[in-house]
């Protein structure tokens, strides 16, 4: 299984911080070089990038099941206990007519990690058959993947400000359920997923294909 | 202030998405760069950069300060009235033994927001006092990449949707605090927007 590109192609190598262009000799190549301007570690493509994305993505997959099965909020007001998950929350809003805020619960918290999930996958696969082909809407949806996903952060959010703010003992009460920790960790591994893969690497097999018409 | 005004030199940059090589040469008002083969945007003219995102980045300061400080929320129910602070959220959670998520909670809300606006000072002051600080483009390597973690807008999104559920139960009281992170959350936006980073490093790079 050889995923990542051969080392010596460009002799250029880009800094990730700086994006300071770095001449490569071929002496060079193999030490550990560092960027001369911003001291970060130089190295020509994200390190491990699609075995590390893999791995969270699977993580995000399994941790996005109890998060939605599992409560995410338990009211305790008189004496009663009700126990609420994302999507009962959607229905909540629903029910009492304030379909916007359904929808934007519904989409930041539902839509968005799966989608994320579903796109990062289908990238990475597409890396795998070194597909060459809609590269420039595969680099978009990367993008939107990038832009889009704090927002799923909503949900914990809300649920921090109702635990701030409704603690009047046994009248009433909101505690944070077991779902919330599970959810934080789907948001929290999709984002390093998204930031530990290396759009490039997408480019490459591109490149490859070129290279090879060529001659 | 002197790079600012001179003609900038044309320079070499890598597409951070498809690893194409362009060069960069005289940019006009407003103009940006985009990469040729996929369309990402490699650079963007800002005027006065350094001033505005210091501007900025002090306002943002006063403001974090007033944020932490005065009460952000107070809910009323049954004659009762409870305030709260940005950071109660994060000790009830705490409390509550969800130390993960009250962590979680604290970094994206407080720590980061923190960081980058006091990252953006230390970085953005040698720019006007003419001194060398140790380790500048360091701390502006850790502000660039904590950016996606700093959640400001995300949380307030989250209060509204908070306040709306509670609307029925109880009055909600606005306080200074609330007002403070309302504003902040547009300055720390803005920020990143205003900055040049290419006019950062490569004054930072004289240093070395």
């Amino acid at each position: 299984m050889k995923i990542s590109p051969p080392d010596n192609r460009k002799p250029y190598i880009c800094c990730h911080s700086c994006r300071l262009v770095c001449r490569r000799s071929q002496k060079t190549s193999g030490l550990k070089m560092r960027c001369p301007r911003c001291g970060a570690m130089l190295h020509y493509r994200r390190r491990y990038s699609v075995h590390r994305t893999w791995a969270l993505i699977f993580a995000a997959y399994i941790f996005y099941i109890p998060a939605n099965v599992l409560p995410i909020t338990n009211v305790v007001s008189l004496g009663k206990k009700q126990s609420d998950t994302i999507i009962s929350g959607v229905f909540y809003f629903l029910d009492t007519g304030m379909w916007p805020i359904a929808l934007v619960i519904f989409v930041a918290s539902i839509l968005v990690p799966l989608f994320k999930l579903i796109i990062l996958t289908g990238l990475l696969i597409s890396v795998r058959k070194r597909s060459t082909r809609y590269l420039r809407q595969r680099t978009l949806l990367y993008r939107l993947t990038e832009t889009v996903g704090r927002w799923s952060m909503l949900d914990i959010f809300v649920v921090t400000i109702l635990v701030a703010l409704v603690r009047l003992g046994t009248i009433a009460s909101v505690e944070a359920g077991p779902a919330a920790i599970f959810f934080a960790a789907v948001v929290v591994s999709t984002m390093f997923a998204v930031s530990s893969f290396d759009p490039r690497l997408m480019w490459d097999a591109a490149e490859r294909c070129h290279d090879g018409r060529k001659k | 202030m002197n790079s600012e005004r001179q003609k900038p030199k044309p320079f070499l940059i890598s597409c951070p998405e498809c690893d194409l090589l362009h060069k960069i040469g005289f940019l006009h008002s407003g103009g940006a760069a985009c990469c040729s083969r996929c369309g990402a945007v490699l650079h963007r003219y800002k005027k006065n950069s350094v001033a505005r995102a210091m501007a900025l980045a002090v306002t943002g300061v006063i403001l974090f300060v007033v944020a932490n400080v005065y009460p952000f929320l107070g809910f009323r129910m049954s004659g009762q009235i409870h305030h709260s602070n940005l950071v109660t959220g994060v000790l009830e959670l705490y409390g509550q033994g969800m130390w993960m998520l009250a962590t979680l909670v604290l970094a994206t809300t407080i720590l980061v927001p923190a960081l980058q606006l006091a990252g953006m000072v230390y970085v953005l002051l040698p720019f006007f006092l003419g001194l060398k600080l140790p380790k500048r483009l360091s701390v502006y390597r850790a502000v660039i990449h904590s950016h996606p973690w700093c959640m400001t807008e995300v949380f307030f999104l989250g209060i509204l949707v908070a306040l709306v559920r509670l609307s029925k139960l109880a009055t909600i009281i606005p306080g200074m605090g609330l007002y403070a992170f309302m504003a902040l959350m547009f300055v720390l936006a803005h920020i990143s927007a205003f900055t040049d980073p290419h006019l950062i490093w490569s004054h930072g790079e004289k240093d070395l």
